[in-house]
């Protein structure tokens, strides 16, 4: 009993010596996230416009529903989404909508500070998805 | 003119300004250490679970304390409408002033000649000194069951409950501990309880200090247990288990009536380990009879001593998970209590066949 009392005390004991914290002081430094973390989405831009054409997969395959995209046609004739915006109260960050995507258009960032004061900060347009 | 003892009766003006400055002084480094005590533990535990503590306030969060203060100090003060108010406002300065009183006799130094006066360094020499520690140690426990009963609420009034059959449990074997100690000073005065421990080694060492943790080790660990368990220290946190009973007794208190308790259980710390420095570890005097560390004044050995036990009582909170209420009980009577009084009757007889 007191060998196992000793041997608990040992292990407290050697991570209070320096070094054995695990702790980042988050606001000060900041870990970097995974390539594959699903953070704030972004919306890949091509050399004049988005790359989006307006297929309505992602509100398809969207389980939340926060996708609303309304298309509509340019002067070459090509669909674009006139209105591309996603509700990031009501996003699950799942990911399917970058998986259902045929033209690669939508990605993951590594963004997740994300809170905001408004409701309405949380409504991200395209401009806002573009960046 | 030979120095006599400063008292009310050969210089009354003196003697109140010296007493008063020894409480004004005894009593603001407790409170300092009560304030910082929190930080450490924090900062201890924090880096034994390989966290950090706290980091925000200040260098290494070291206004943590203050801020803590402040905000409980601003917090509403809510007095439950279903409790009972007098006992309820009485119970935590009942648990603070029975910790703070202690230390009174606690002597701190040798002592200081003053003109033709002897100061001693030490708020009052009772000769029954550690009798009067017991009381007040017992007298500590009204506290937690009138915080418990007045609360009017079953979390605080079961917490309260546990915390006296606790406490009553454990004082028995604390105070027969410390008997063993009595039958070798032969007094229970802690001034000659030290002047003791300053003489060699059995007689024998002459650099090592009679310590009585050397004579009574045995006696030396059932008081540190013991001591954890009366002042409700982790891992005999039973009357505020948080797991099962919210907060215990102080489930209900909120502000500055939290605070006192938080305060009294720090302060308690400080007394279990300033009795353990002065019973065993030879209070005030230095580890080894040399004189470069005789040189060295006598409250700063109290003072790293009294660190010293509460840095083992963190390091214990930090690694030991809590003992259930059974074998905590069990542990008391079954264990504690049977060693305690083998350990009387030993000295006893070698007290005897030694004379």
């Amino acid at each position: 009993m007191f060998k196992e009392f000793a041997k608990g005390l040992s292990i407290t004991f050697k991570h209070l010596l320096p070094g054995h914290s695990t702790t980042v002081q988050y606001p000060t430094v900041k870990l970097k996230p995974s390539d594959r973390f699903r953070g704030l989405h972004r919306l890949v831009p091509s050399q004049d416009r988005e790359k989006c054409v307006a297929c309505y997969l992602c509100p398809t395959v969207c389980p939340a529903k926060c996708i609303t995209v309304e298309s509509a046609e340019n002067e070459k004739g090509e669909k674009y989404p006139k209105v591309y915006t996603i509700d990031l109260l009501r996003c699950i960050f799942c990911g399917y909508c970058v998986e259902a995507c045929p033209v690669e258009a939508i990605e993951m960032t590594g963004v997740y500070e994300m809170a905001n004061y408004k409701r309405e900060d949380f409504q991200f347009t395209k401009q806002r998805l573009l960046k | 003119m030979t120095p006599e003892m400063l008292s009310l009766s050969n210089s009354p003006g003196l003697f109140v300004g010296i007493m008063l400055l020894k409480l004004l002084v005894v009593f603001g480094v407790t409170m300092l250490i009560v304030a910082y005590a929190t930080w450490c533990e924090r900062k201890v535990i924090g880096h034994m679970q390989t966290r950090l503590g706290p980091m925000r306030t200040g260098w290494h969060g070291l206004l943590q304390p203050i801020a803590d203060g402040l905000k409980l100090f601003f917090k509403e003060d809510i007095i439950p409408s279903e409790s009972t108010k007098v006992p309820f406002l009485l119970a935590p300065m009942m648990i603070l002033v029975p910790a703070l009183i202690t230390v009174a006799v606690i002597p701190f130094g040798p002592d200081l000649k003053f003109g033709n006066f002897i100061i001693p360094q030490q708020i009052t020499d009772l000769n029954i000194g550690v009798l009067y520690i017991l009381a007040f140690a017992g007298l500590g426990v009204y506290g937690i069951v009138l915080a418990g009963w007045a609360s009017n609420s079953k979390y605080a009034l079961l917490g309260g409950v546990r915390a006296s059959a606790q406490m009553i449990s454990y004082e028995l074997a604390a105070g027969l501990s410390i008997i063993a100690i009595f039958m070798l000073s032969e007094t229970l005065s802690l001034r000659e309880i030290v002047a003791q421990q300053q003489l060699d080694l059995w007689g024998v060492c002459s650099f090592v200090p009679n310590w009585f943790v050397f004579t009574q080790p045995l006696a030396f660990c059932l008081f540190i247990v013991t001591g954890l368990a009366e002042i409700n220290r982790t891992p005999f946190d039973m009357p505020e288990a948080e797991s099962e009973l919210v907060s215990g007794f102080c489930t209900e208190y909120s502000s500055m009536k939290y605070a006192l308790f938080f305060m009294a259980e720090y302060a308690n710390m400080i007394v279990i380990s300033a009795i353990a420095a002065t019973l065993f570890l030879g209070g005030w005097s230095a580890p080894l009879n040399i004189a470069i560390l005789t040189m060295i004044p006598g409250f700063v050995w109290l003072l790293m001593k009294i660190f010293a036990l509460m840095f083992f009582f963190m390091w214990l909170r930090a690694t030991f998970p809590r003992v259930r209420y059974d074998q905590l009980m069990r542990m008391g009577w079954k264990v504690l209590l049977p060693l305690a009084l083998a350990n009387v009757v030993v000295t006893g007889l070698v007290v005897v066949v030694l004379q």
